[in-house]
């Protein structure tokens, strides 16, 4: 899909992650703006699955082992057609499929996750299969940053790498940001990169707000033949609104109507410029 | 009765054989094959065994994505790392993701005797029992062993499996059906019935024997599935004995005692009661044996339990 499409569908990815969270009071905003650009590309640019295939054993996968950026899987979902944006009007509501994190009882959601370190060990049990099959489906994983200190991520990496998993990709949302602040103040990552490298994963970094570098990265798949691959996707927390970026409060912080107003805003002048630009170049 | 074999032999020949025939069978071990009997498994089947190292957490999760591609995929580790580290993998993953993994706890209980509290697991049945969507068995000898084992093929949900290392005596006769949930009885008595789950049902056949000696009317049932509890069969002994005694190599709290304790009350039924397990107390160090006869899950100390609740319900 051209670039500048997928510009058009991240503002509007955003603007459904915005009205659901604001709509049900509740929801991981800075978390699901800042992986909303990596699902986008994922989507409608990388992976074979849709609403059609969602039952075909050769599907690819993606697990979201951040759970907690739900809405943003749910944005993307929803336009792809797995279910009705109307659906997500129900967000947290009594009785609704629709809750805080994902669950297989949503038409195009894989597994069930919520509860950190736990999406890497089932997308390896998952790519393991596929091996032991001979089938071609490629499994993708996103983790969150903060999730890395799960020792059980570390497990399933090693897992992955042992058995020389190429068709597995582990992306990190690496906004530097968790609950209680900066990843290097709360349990220090880095040296990130090194650490995964000595995992046995190839690693590609990428700015995973960046449509063009995130479609460019996943082109290179797999970065290594024998080895799993690995996107430390740089992005901010928050992206796409100005007061909301790389700012911790913003974590699971629901918009008043003043903030709520003013992002919308922003969305629809993005909008407009990129459908200004676009026209500019024709 | 005949001494048979241990019901981790009867486990790792009886999934060999069902695998051989079937390649959608895949065993996932964490350091464990040894211990789980399953080196012959490996060497037959190289394809079939996955090895994740000692990584509990990660061999609950990798089981879980390789049961969601459909496979009959058998998570085997000891069953006091696996029930707890695996914990919230088995809840998440596993259950209440819909994965139907068998979760295979090996040398469960006290097996591991002297090598202490951190090879025990005596909080499994608890634990899992208030883990909703995930079944458990325990079988008390090699043909129950084979019986789970074959049911857990086309068992369509998530499934706890755990048995001890010893050998164990044969407790029913070889054409007795095996149905996951529904109770055995190997013999039935007014006077005081046992039921009893996995290891600890032999003691309570054996004590039911010595109570039939002395003109007890003593029987026993094999309440080999824990959930879901077969119900019918336990309620219809609890209102036919006067004295009923449960036994398992689990903490007194949370398995088939309190279970059978809530059915009494919920349906007044008031038989002279008591559940025999391992107390909440730091463990005596010992063998399995030595454990099992110290806490009481033993022929002589279960009959003279029997003898003082009949006497005692007789004198009220």
């Amino acid at each position: 899909m051209q670039t500048h499409d997928l510009k058009l569908k991240s503002i509007h990815y955003r603007r459904t992650v915005l009205e659901i969270i604001k709509g049900s009071s509740a929801g991981h905003t800075g978390g699901s703006l800042s992986c909303v650009d990596i699902l986008n590309v994922l989507y409608n640019d990388v992976m074979n699955v849709s609403p059609d295939n969602f039952r075909d054993p050769d599907r690819d996968r993606y697990i979201q082992s951040k759970g907690h950026s739900v809405e943003a899987l749910y944005a993307v979902l929803a336009e792809r057609g797995f279910f009705p944006r109307a659906d997500l009007d129900t967000l947290n509501q009594y009785r609704s499929h629709y809750i805080g994190h994902p669950t297989r009882s949503v038409n195009g959601i894989e597994q069930n996750t919520g509860a950190l370190g736990h999406g890497l060990s089932i997308a390896v049990g998952t790519a393991l299969a596929a091996k032991l099959d001979g089938r071609a489906y490629r499994v993708f994983t996103l983790l969150g940053d903060g999730e890395l200190a799960e020792g059980s991520s570390w497990e399933a990496s090693m897992t992955a790498a042992h058995y020389k998993l190429d068709n597995l990709t582990v992306i990190i949302d690496r906004n530097r940001l968790q609950i209680t602040g900066g990843t290097e103040d709360v349990n220090a990552l880095e040296p990130l990169r090194a650490k995964f490298e000595a995992f046995g994963y190839a690693v590609w970094e990428c700015d995973g707000n960046d449509i063009d570098d995130l479609k460019q990265t996943f082109e290179r798949l797999p970065f290594a033949v024998g080895k799993p691959s690995l996107i430390i996707a740089n992005t901010v927390k928050g992206k796409g609104i100005s007061f909301m970026e790389d700012t911790v409060k913003w974590h699971h912080r629901v918009p008043t109507d003043d903030e709520y107003t003013t992002a919308l805003a922003e969305l629809a002048d993005a909008d407009a410029e990129l459908n200004g630009v676009a026209r500019g170049h024709r | 009765m005949d001494i048979g074999k241990a019901n981790l032999d009867v486990f790792a020949e009886t999934l060999l054989e069902l695998a051989q025939n079937d390649p959608n069978i895949v065993v996932v071990t964490s350091d464990s094959r040894g211990s789980g009997k399953l080196v012959p498994f490996g060497q037959a089947l190289p394809q079939q065994l996955i090895e994740v190292g000692i990584a509990e957490q990660n061999l609950i999760g990798i089981a879980a994505g390789l049961a969601s591609t459909g496979k009959k995929v058998f998570a085997v580790s000891p069953a006091c790392f696996l029930t707890a580290r695996g914990l919230e993998q088995i809840k998440n993953d596993v259950a209440y993701s819909d994965n139907p993994v068998r979760v295979v706890g090996i040398s469960a209980g006290v097996s591991y005797g002297a090598l202490g509290t951190t090879h025990h697991s005596l909080h499994d049945y608890a634990a899992l029992r208030a883990v909703n969507n995930i079944d458990i068995v325990a079988p008390a000898d090699n043909l129950e062993t084979r019986g789970v084992i074959r049911a857990a093929m086309t068992y369509p949900t998530p499934l706890y499996i755990r048995f001890g290392k010893r050998a164990m005596l044969n407790l029913h006769a070889p054409d007795t059906p095996f149905e996951i949930g529904r109770a055995i009885t190997i013999c039935e008595g007014h006077d005081v019935t046992f039921v009893a789950i996995g290891e600890a049902v032999s003691p309570a056949v054996l004590a039911a024997d010595q109570l039939k000696e002395m003109g007890i009317a003593a029987g026993v049932i094999s309440m080999h599935t824990l959930k879901p509890f077969d119900e019918a069969t336990f309620l219809k002994a609890a209102a036919s004995t006067r004295v009923l005694i449960t036994v398992e190599e689990h903490s007194i709290y949370g398995g088939l005692g309190e279970r059978c304790a809530s059915l009494l009350m919920t349906h007044r039924l008031f038989p002279a009661f008591k559940i025999v397990g391992f107390p909440d107390e730091h463990m005596v160090n010992g063998s399995q044996t030595e454990l099992f006869i110290h806490y009481g899950i033993a022929p002589d100390t279960l009959a003279a339990a029997a003898r003082l609740l009949l006497k005692h319900e007789s004198s009220l």
